[in-house]
C-alpha cells in the first residue's frame, strides 16, 4: 500500500518536518533487547556479590587461612542461647577437604568419562554404521534429560550394596602393590565412596561432552579425511592423523567444561559419596565436596556455619569459573588458528 | 596442512595395522555399550520400582509425615491385614509444575530479547563478544550456587536481601537463572540461520528494524526457538540443587507460588532418599516420584523433538 507523504512547506528543512512513524518503538524495543542481554552480566555479578556478603563472616573472622585449614567440623551455639549462631571453640570451618574431595572425584569422573565420550562421538561421525548414528546421538541426549537426583537415587538404593564387592576385590588385588594400595582401598571400604560418585559423574558428564565433541568432529573438513584415506591409511589411522590433529583444542576444551560439570555437581554426589571429612588417596572410602556438602547440611544450618557453606558455595563458583573460561580460551584460541590456517 | 610424519613413515606389516583398527573400531563399540548399559538400568530400575508404587491415590493424595512410629503403624497394619496409610506426591507434581512453568515465562521472553540482542544489534561488536562469552560462561555456573545466590538475594533476611522468605518464586527465580543462558544461546544460534535476503526484502518494503525482526526474523526462527526453549525446560524440571533450600517445605498443595513453603518432585526425592532411606514407604514414595520426573522431562523433550522434526519439514517445504 503506497503511503503519501504529506506536503512539506519550501521553506523548512528535512530534518525539521514531522518524525517519520515508528522511530520510537525502534528504539524503545533496541533498549529493551539490549537490557535482556545485559542481564546476564548483572545477574553474574550479583551471584558473586551476594554470596560474598552472606559468607563474609566465614571469610573476614577466619581469613583465608581457613579455606586452606581441611578441619571441618562445624559447631555453633544453638537459637535461643545468648553466643547463638557463633561459633562453639574448637570447631573448624576448613574448606580444604572438601576442595580435595570435589578435585578428586571430579578427576576420577573425567578419566573414566573423556575415554567412553569421545570414542562415542567417533562413532556418530566415523565409526559407527550410518543407520545408527543418529538413534546413538538420541540416546545419548536422552541421558542428558535424566535429572541428577534420580541417578542419585539409583546410585545409592540399587548400585552401592553390590558394588561393594567389586571394591574388595579390587582392593584384595591391589593389596600387595605398593603405591596403588593407597589408592584402590577403603577405610573403611563402602559402597557409598568417592569411586561411586566418580562412577555416577562419569555417566552424567558423558553426554555434554560427547555432544561438544561431536560437534568439534563434526568440522574436521572431509577433504582431509578422505585425503588419509587414499593414501592408504586405515580407519584408525585416519582419525589419529586427520581428526585428531584438527579437533584436540576443542576436544580439550569439551573435557574442560564437563570437568567444571562434574565439580558442580551436586545431588547425585551428595547421595553416594557418604559424607566423610577427610584428605585421603583411598577410592573406596566415603568423602564429601563442595556442592555436595552445602545440600546436605545447608536446611539446619545457623549463623557462621551457614556463612561458612554459603563460603563454600563461592570457592565452588570461583574454581568453576576459571574452569570454564579457560575452557573457552582454549576454544577460541584453537578457532583463531584454524581460520589463520585457512 | 601437511599430512604428519607419522603417516608418510614407513609402516609396520599390513596385518599389524589392520589389527590396531580393528582393535580401536572394537574399543569404540565397547564405550558405547558402557554407556547405553547404565542408562538402561537406571530407566530400567525406575520403571520396575516406580510403576508398583504409583496409583490412583498415590499421585491424588497428599505427602504423609515420615515418623518415628512409622514402623510399628505398618507392624499394626500388617496384622489388620490392610495398607498403613494412603500416602500421595499430588502437592510434588503441582509444585512441579507451577515453579517449572513460571520460571519459563521468566526465561524464555528475556532469553528470546538477549539472543535478538547479541544477533540483530550486538554482532561482533567488543561488547556483544563479552555476553556472548559471559552468557557462555553462565551456563557452567553449577546449579546449588545459582540456589545459593537466591536464597542470598531473595530468601534470608539479612544483608541486602529482599527476604521474602521460601516460597516457589524463589525457586522459579533460580530455574529462571540456569535457563536463561540456555535459551540465549538456542536463539542467536536459530537467528545466525535466518538467510540474510529475509531481513533485506523486509526492509526494501520499508519495514524498520523493530518490526523486521519480530514479524519476519523470530517467525522465521520460531521451530528452532521454541524447541531449544523446550529442552531448556526439560532440564529444569528435574533440577534439584537450586531447588532444594529455597522453596522450603509442605505436605499439602500449595498453589500459591508467592507465598508459604511448596515442594517439588525433585527436592521430594533428595529428602526421602537422604533422610528416610530407612523407611520403605520413603523409598517406594521415592521410585514413584522418580517415574514420575522422568516423564515430565522426558514428555518436554519429545516435544522439542516433535517441534523441530515440523520446523524441519516445512522449511524444506
Amino acid at each position: 500500500m503506497a503511503t503519501i507523504a504529506p506536503e512539506r512547506p519550501r521553506s523548512q528543512k528535512l530534518s525539521e518536518g514531522p518524525k517519520p512513524p515508528g522511530r520510537e518503538r525502534d528504539r524503545v524495543f533496541r533498549w529493551v533487547t539490549f537490557a535482556a542481554g545485559v542481564l546476564v552480566l548483572v545477574i553474574l555479578a550479583l551471584i558473586f556479590v551476594s554470596t560474598v556478603a552472606q559468607s563474609w563472616d566465614w571469610f573476614s573472622t577466619r581469613g583465608l587461612s581457613t579455606v586452606f585449614s581441611s578441619r571441618w567440623s562445624p559447631k555453633v551455639y544453638p537459637v535461643g542461647t545468648p553466643k547463638a549462631g557463633q561459633a562453639v571453640p574448637g570447631t573448624g570451618f576448613g574448606a580444604w577437604a572438601l576442595i580435595f574431595g570435589t578435585l578428586y572425584t571430579s578427576l576420577v569422573a573425567i578419566i573414566l568419562a573423556v575415554p567412553l565420550s569421545v570414542g562415542i562421538a567417533l562413532f556418530t561421525t566415523d565409526v559407527g554404521p550410518r543407520w545408527l548414528r543418529n538413534p546413538v546421538g538420541y540416546i545419548i541426549d536422552l541421558l542428558a534429560v535424566v535429572p541428577s537426583v534420580v541417578f542419585g537415587l539409583w546410585g545409592v538404593f540399587v548400585l552401592a550394596t553390590p558394588i561393594r564387592n567389586v571394591y574388595q576385590s579390587i582392593a584384595d588385588f591391589f593389596a600387595p602393590i605398593p603405591v596403588l594400595n593407597k589408592v584402590f582401598t577403603g577405610n573403611p571400604l563402602l559402597g557409598t565412596s568417592v569411586m561411586t560418585a566418580g562412577l555416577i559423574l562419569a555417566i552424567m558428564i558423558t553426554p555434554i561432552i560427547t555432544s561438544l565433541t561431536r560437534e568439534v568432529l563434526a568440522t574436521v573438513p572431509i577433504a582431509q579425511k578422505e585425503g588419509a584415506l587414499a593414501l592408504g591409511a586405515t580407519r584408525w589411522e585416519m582419525i589419529r592423523g586427520a581428526v585428531f590433529p584438527h579437533s584436540r583444542s576443542g576436544i580439550v576444551a569439551s573435557v574442560m567444561i564437563g570437568l567444571g560439570r562434574a565439580m558442580g555437581e551436586t545431588i547425585a554426589v551428595a547421595l553416594v559419596i557418604g559424607a566423610a571429612i577427610r584428605v585421603s588417596p583411598a577410592l573406596f572410602s566415603p568423602n564429601n565436596t563442595l556442592a555436595a556438602i552445602i545440600a546436605q547440611n545447608f536446611g539446619e544450618a545457623q549463623g557462621i556455619q551457614r556463612s561458612a557453606l554459603i563460603g563454600l558455595g563461592v570457592v565452588l563458583f570461583i574454581i568453576t569459573l576459571l574452569v570454564n573460561v579457560m575452557a573457552r580460551a582454549v576454544l577460541s584460541r584453537g578457532e583463531r588458528r584454524l581460520e589463520a590456517g585457512k | 596442512m601437511t599430512a604428519p610424519a607419522s603417516l608418510l613413515a614407513p609402516r609396520p606389516g599390513t596385518r599389524a595395522r589392520h589389527a590396531r583398527n580393528r582393535i580401536a573400531t572394537l574399543s569404540i563399540w565397547v564405550a558405547l555399550i558402557l554407556v547405553v548399559v547404565p542408562l538402561v538400568a537406571v530407566i530400567g530400575a525406575v520403571i520396575v520400582k516406580g510403576a508398583s508404587s504409583i496409583s490412583g491415590s498415590f499421585l491424588t493424595q497428599d505427602i504423609n509425615k515420615i515418623t518415628n512410629g512409622q514402623k510399628l503403624a505398618a507392624a499394626f497394619a500388617k496384622v489388620a491385614g490392610k495398607q498403613s496409610t494412603q500416602d500421595g506426591i499430588k502437592p510434588a507434581i503441582i509444585g512441579t509444575l507451577l515453579i517449572t512453568g513460571l520460571a519459563t515465562l521468566l526465561a524464555v521472553p528475556l532469553g528470546v530479547l538477549g539472543g535478538v540482542y547479541l544477533n540483530e544489534y550486538g554482532g561482533r561488536s567488543r561488547f556483544a563478544r563479552l555476553l556472548r562469552f559471559l552468557t557462555e560462561v553462565m551456563t557452567g555456573v553449577p546449579s546449588i550456587v545459582m540456589g545459593l545466590f537466591v536464597f542470598s538475594i531473595v530468601v534470608v533476611k539479612t544483608g541486602f536481601s529482599l527476604g521474602w522468605n521460601v516460597s516457589g518464586l524463589a525457586g522459579s527465580l533460580a530455574l529462571a537463572c540456569l535457563m536463561l543462558p540456555v535459551v540465549i544461546r538456542a536463539t542467536e544460534e536459530m537467528l545466525k540461520l535466518v538467510p540474510q535476503e529475509l531481513r533485506e526484502a523486509s526492509y526494501a518494503l520499508g519495514a524498520r528494524k523493530s518490526k523486521t525482526i519480530v514479524s519476519v526474523v523470530l517467525p522465521a526462527a520460531a521451530g528452532g526457538i521454541v524447541s531449544g526453549a523446550l529442552l531448556a525446560v526439560a532440564r529444569a524440571s528435574g533440577e534439584t540443587a537450586p531447588l532444594v533450600f529455597v522453596i522450603g517445605i509442605t505436605r499439602t498443595t500449595n498453589t500459591n507460588l508467592f507465598s508459604g513453603g511448596n515442594v517439588a518432585l525433585s527436592t521430594e526425592i533428595f529428602r526421602n532418599a537422604l533422610s528416610y532411606g530407612s523407611y520403605a514407604t520413603a523409598r517406594n514414595r521415592a521410585w514413584g516420584e522418580a517415574l514420575v520426573l522422568i516423564v515430565i522431562a522426558l514428555s518436554f523433550t519429545l516435544l522439542a523433538r516433535l517441534v523441530t522434526a515440523l520446523f524441519v519439514r516445512r522449511r524444506a517445504a
